[in-house]
């Protein structure tokens, strides 16, 4: 990440030539922080283990291949579902989805809550007043309602085109694209207040208003000198994004509300083994297996998300001393 | 107040509109007839911003109209029967919430990187990464199925109340510590910390009378809207322990097109987050002498 010249000149910028950059600082401050490290390296293994595991594994995640309920063994580690299928796949497979609706979710909110933020945030006045006032809105609805609304509304429209013949699109892409539209729906708005609230106190500092003087357009100001200086706290909060829109992703399935069976993702098949507690047996690896890959990825988003909050956020620096 | 709920209640009009299908798309076939005076009896006939000021002509009576899918249960039937269950378990959640995570935070932060904190950071931080729907099943598993020590499911001694509200609190009193602690490790390097150590101040009223009362802030402000959420009940823990709640009208009813019910329920969501947002507010002026003076 290459820090443009024109940050060196605001007002709490180290001036010296020989100090890095105030991103390289922090980034090297991150690399030393151990739960974040190794947190972020357990990410990449299980980023790693869900693109190549359910290749390598012996089984489809569909398909039916031992019998119902076999607790873990050699043959399938995390055992198999109710209808025989095996666990660990399926988990693999589920955890693949968390993390792409994790990662698309983050992205809408970089690029739309941003952007919004930091256009209310310079404009100002009645853009600001109206951007805004539409952020508020949203927020005060139940955030849940919301998006059970926007994704019913597109499963609405998919059996639509169904009905009308079909499409060239699978149906389930279309159906993801659903669930991720309606998470992301609701994912930028903290972005943008955020973002906003940094671009305010930024726009009257005496850096941006050289700029202004030297005659550069509104769009240079915000990309060139604006959102460099905003991208420590982008980063932070990027980070906390994640963990919520899986979260939000795996509860949506776990409702129901997400893909459709056959399909897997971490909150249907917690759900899947919730429906099979009972008093009789138990089924505790239909359980375990999914909930404990999902509160591990969980655990360590955070950490890393921590973990670049402390580095890159200067007020979260030095509280102790 | 009334133009924001104005505006709250027209948005969620709105959109449940904006959604496919009708309330009745479940039912048995039915001859047009019927289908017709089902129509007009919800006055579904007419047009859609008509229907709006219908709505609104019974609102002002305090009047939230009749459901669409339950027959014959008005709107305010259903909510003044499942909120007081939603009410009980969302205030003991919240106690649970607030009891452990406040002392939690409080801890770890004035034992900033020590064994206290790191234990106790790491405890909250695992507590958020357990979602309601991972703690649920598991604490069912094992306290209720296997060790058998709480009732697994419905309503009625207070020992029915324990696994839902641990389950609900849980993930809660973890935001709530790591609120606290963040708030506090920003108020005690302030100056006015500075003064009162060098006034001679014990240490533990400078936490306790000086510090708490800012450091606590960041946790007053979440109040609001985590007591307006778990008033109005959560899906998971009711549906899980098959509890009498409002929860899962919120879900059940947009999925079901339940019109009324849908608009009913965000209106009393804003309006316990209006009423809360207030409160937090007097709080904050209560607490802080910055924003008093200002």
């Amino acid at each position: 990440m290459s820090e443009p010249a024109d940050t060196r000149h605001a007002a709490d910028a180290p001036r010296t030539a020989a100090r890095a950059s105030p991103t390289r600082q922090a980034w090297r401050r991150f690399w030393q922080n151990r739960a974040a490290v190794v947190s972020a390296v357990l990410l990449a293994g299980l980023g790693l283990g869900v693109l190549v595991g359910p290749a390598l594994s012996a089984y489809a995640p569909d398909a039916f291949v031992g019998g119902q309920f076999e607790p873990p063994s050699w043959r399938h580690w995390a055992g198999t579902d109710v209808h025989g299928r095996d666990l660990l796949t399926r988990v693999l497979v589920g955890a693949r989805l968390s993390l792409v609706v994790g990662a698309v979710g983050t992205a809408v909110s970089l690029v739309l809550g941003v952007l919004w933020g930091a256009l209310a945030g310079y404009v100002g006045g009645r853009v600001d007043a109206w951007m805004m006032r539409t952020v508020d809105g949203l927020y005060a609805m139940p955030t849940l309602v919301f998006v059970i609304v926007v994704v019913t509304v597109l499963n609405g429209l998919v059996e639509q085109w169904e009905g009308a013949g079909g499409t060239a699109v699978p149906a389930v892409w279309i159906r993801t694209a659903g669930l991720l539209l309606g998470i992301a729906a609701v994912s930028w708005l903290t972005m943008a207040r955020i973002v906003r609230g940094e671009v305010l106190s930024l726009r009257t500092r005496p850096f941006v208003e050289a700029s202004r003087a030297l005659g550069a357009g509104t769009a240079r100001i915000v990309l060139r000198h604006i959102l460099p200086n905003v991208s420590g706290v982008v980063i932070v909060y990027l980070a906390l994004t994640v963990p919520t829109v899986m979260l939000y992703e795996s509860f949506l399935s776990f409702l129901g509300l997400g893909l459709q069976p056959p399909q897997a993702s971490l909150g249907s098949l917690i759900a899947e083994g919730a429906t099979q507690i009972n008093p009789i047996r138990v089924y505790w690896w239909m359980i375990v297996a999914p909930a404990g890959t999902l509160v591990t990825l969980l655990l360590a988003l955070n950490f890393v998300a921590d973990g670049l909050r402390d580095a890159f956020d200067p007020r979260a620096r030095h509280p102790g001393a | 107040m009334v133009p924001l709920l104005l505006g709250i209640s027209l948005a969620a009009f709105a959109l449940i509109r904006l959604a496919p299908g009708g309330p009745f798309d479940r039912e048995r076939q039915v001859p047009p007839e019927i289908e017709r005076q089902l129509n007009a009896k919800y006055h579904l006939d007419q047009p859609v911003w008509r229907q709006y000021l219908i709505y609104l002509g019974g609102l002002t009576r305090g009047d939230l109209g009749p459901s669409m899918r339950y027959r014959n249960h008005t709107v305010n039937d259903i909510l003044a029967a499942g909120l007081p269950v939603s009410l009980t378990i969302g205030l003991l959640a919240f106690g649970l919430a607030v009891g452990l995570g406040v002392p939690l935070g409080f801890v770890t932060a004035i034992r900033r990187g020590r064994w206290p904190d790191q234990w106790g950071s790491l405890a909250a931080l695992t507590a958020i990464c357990v979602p309601t729907f991972v703690a649920g099943p598991v604490l069912v598993m094992v306290l209720g199925v296997k060790l058998r020590w709480f009732p697994v499911a419905l309503w009625g001694s207070p020992w029915h109340l324990v696994l839902p509200v641990v389950t609900l609190g849980l993930y809660f009193a973890g935001r709530v510590a790591r609120l606290m602690r963040e708030g506090m490790l920003k108020t005690l390097p302030a100056e006015f910390i500075v003064t009162a150590r060098a006034k001679g101040l014990s240490e533990g009223r400078i936490f306790w009378r000086h510090a708490f009362r800012l450091g606590v802030l960041p946790v007053v402000s979440y109040a609001g809207p985590l007591l307006a959420d778990l008033l109005t009940g959560s899906f998971v823990v009711e549906n899980l322990f098959q509890l009498p709640g409002l929860g899962v009208f919120m879900v059940n009813s947009s999925l079901n097109r339940d019109y009324t019910m849908v608009v009913g329920l965000v209106l009393l969501y804003a309006v316990m987050l209006l009423v809360l947002n207030l409160i937090v507010d007097v709080a904050y002026v209560w607490l802080d002498p910055r924003v008093r003076h200002e």
